[in-house]
């Protein structure tokens, strides 16, 4: 294209010295560099940390005398060193899966009341308000949530456990509940909370004014409006959302570390206590660890690493199906 | 199936700001109204009050009735969803949704309907859209690619066929063309002219020629100064108003723009 509408013959006249001609292309090959130059950086660092965990961890797993998939107790520093992934796996799936299924859809709600339902006045203050929330330090919500949020858990448990007791994965004594998966899942959707609502409004904002008005102008109430011009236009973002509340989740350890810390195993009654995940183990146990242990947690790093490498590969590949039909046109 | 509209002492107010102010228009089934007049004059801000979009803008609102074949369309129990459905549109910009097939976009308001009355199957009412909108024969072969792989022109009547296919009794129309190229300006004229049999039809246009060409009676606005409201100046036979306008402003916008 450019080599047609602006052949370099014509750029002559208008450029006799030839310096603003080449400062643009000194300025565009400068940034084609610093470009390539950060992805090319990224690239490396991703290299460089996938490399450090796996020789880190060839101790632990040449010493470990266990199936590291199967294995379900953690005792690196025994002898002969036992220890598998299996509990942490459990642990920190559930405790995200917990928190996903009720952060997001509360998160998309509320970004959606911001965005479309609540007065202008309203909705600018609340939006702030999300901003802010987001900005903070997830361990601020996950202290609130263990130190005031807990006790009216219990209520909520002793229901749980009353009435719905009969499905297996509540059948417990509500005492208990506070030192449970699902306590974690808890404190973790109301830690990624805000990053999933802030996120999503900032998506919900970017739709075009344009295809609101046309679906509005057919005749949409309000919420068809919304299924039908602003979900399909904000699927991408709102996945990204999602993601990044997930890596929240999945990264988070103090606050999970302070709930789940009593059981060191699988159980799948998510109200009693048991599991724990792969970050709040590593904090938990590191300071402790000897050589052995050490490996053995960065071993479980590394775990975590390719988890979150599958998890954001399968968002990508959710988010590029039907391009042909995404928003940028 | 289409409707007379009478729009009696309409104001229109964005906030505090008085946009249109006092507008008296009669608007017959089956004819075309071309609303014509300088930049800011408020005529898509008198459209959109037509089917009560301009309510959607936070703070807008309207005073005065629009009789829709005797009903005011701002009566107390009037769903304003259902004025939009009855009172289809047209943008400056073709806006197909993105996200959906041309086929997906023609039914897209049809999909909203509660009322399964309607007896012909998607696929008929597909197809009698879109050649309502001049625009069967170009994509009858391709109706599952995205409504964005269009060209502009094509896109505009798909917007058409997507308004028609709801089959309301007036049509709005902001500017149609003026995104589009000659050739296909002159496609949605041809169809405006079909369309007329079948519907009320409201044009908003900076083009004399289009006005002349389409429409059967015009309505002329004007602001005074910049921030003072628009008001209605002058309405007749577009002939009569291009030919012997009654008013010295319609006359010098309508002449100013001859040359
Ligand atoms: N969303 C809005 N909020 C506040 N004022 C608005 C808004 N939209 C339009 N206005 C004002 O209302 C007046 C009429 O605008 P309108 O868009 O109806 O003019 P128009 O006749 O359609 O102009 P054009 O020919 O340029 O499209 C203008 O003074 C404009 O600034
Ligand atoms: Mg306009």
């Amino acid at each position: 294209m450019a080599t047609i509408t602006q052949p370099p013959t014509q750029e002559q006249p208008l450029d006799p010295d030839g310096i603003a001609g080449s400062s643009v292309r000194r300025g565009d090959r400068t940034f084609l560099g610093l470009s390539t130059g950060s992805g090319i950086f990224v690239l490396v660092l991703m290299a460089g940390i996938a490399v450090f965990l796996i020789w880190q961890s060839i101790p632990a797993f040449t010493e470990n005398t266990a199936n590291p998939l199967t294995e379900q107790s953690w005792l690196p520093d025994a002898d002969p060193p036992v220890f598998g992934f299996a509990v942490l796996f459990f642990g920190t799936i559930v405790t995200s899966i917990i928190a996903m299924l009720l952060a997001v859809p509360i998160g998309y709600g509320i970004a959606l009341f911001i965005a479309f339902y609540a007065p202008a006045r309203v909705a600018s203050i609340l939006g702030f308000l999300v901003d802010l929330l987001a900005a903070v330090p997830s361990i601020i919500f996950g202290l609130w949530g263990l130190y005031y949020f807990m006790p009216y858990v219990v209520p909520a448990a002793e229901w749980l456990s009353q009435y719905l007791g009969w499905i297996p994965l509540f059948a417990n004594d509500p005492e208990i509940w506070t030192k449970s998966i699902l306590m974690a899942g808890l404190v973790l959707a109301i830690m990624i909370l805000p990053t999933v609502s802030a996120i999503s409004r900032e998506v919900f904002l970017q739709v075009p004014r344009m295809h609101v008005e046309a679906a509005l102008a057919l005749g949409a109430t309000r919420w068809e409006m919304i299924r039908m011009a602003v979900f399909p236009f904000s699927r991408p973002g709102m996945i990204s959302a999602a993601m990044l509340g997930l890596g929240r989740a999945l990264g988070e350890t103090i606050a999970v570390a302070l709930v789940l810390s009593a059981v060191f195993e699988i159980n799948w009654q998510i109200t009693a206590p048991g599991g724990n995940s792969f970050a709040a183990n590593i904090a938990l146990k590191w300071g402790e660890a000897g050589d052995v242990g050490r490996s053995a947690l960065i071993a479980s790093g590394l775990v975590l690493f390719f988890i979150t490498l599958i998890v954001n590969m399968t968002a990508r590949w959710v988010i590029s199906r039907r391009k042909d039909f995404s928003g940028a046109n | 199936m289409s409707k007379q509209i009478d729009i009696r002492d309409l104001n229109v107010y964005y906030g505090d700001f008085l946009a249109v102010e006092g507008v008296n228009l009669t608007i017959k089934a089956n004819s075309v109204m071309a609303f014509i007049g300088p930049s800011g004059c408020g005529k898509s801000t008198l459209l959109r009050s037509i089917n009560r979009m301009h309510e959607v803008i936070p703070g807008a609102i309207t005073k005065g009735q629009i009789l829709l074949d005797g009903e005011d369309i701002y009566g107390p129990n009037v769903d304003p969803v259902l004025v939009r459905r009855t009172i289809g549109m047209v943008f400056q910009r073709p806006n197909p949704f993105p996200t959906m097939s041309i086929y997906e976009n023609v039914i897209a308001g049809l999909k909203l309907e509660k009322d399964k009355s309607r007896k012909e199957s998607m696929d008929d009412i597909v197809e009698s859209s879109l050649r309502g909108a001049n625009l069967w024969a170009e994509v009858k072969d391709r109706l599952k690619r995205p409504g964005a792989s269009l060209s502009g022109g094509q896109q505009q009547r798909l917007c058409i066929a997507r308004a028609i296919a709801v089959q309301p009794q007036v049509l709005l129309m902001d500017e149609p063309c003026s995104a589009l190229d000659p050739i296909s300006t002159l496609a949605i004229e041809d169809l405006i002219r079909e369309l007329k049999d079948r519907y009320t039809i409201i044009i908003v246009t900076h083009n004399m020629q289009q006005a002349g060409r389409v429409s059967d009676n015009t309505a002329f606005f004007n602001i005074s100064a910049v921030g003072q409201p628009g008001i209605m100046i002058e309405t007749g036979p577009t002939s009569e108003i291009f030919t012997k306008p009654q008013n010295q402003q319609t006359e010098d916008y309508v002449s100013g723009r001859f040359g």
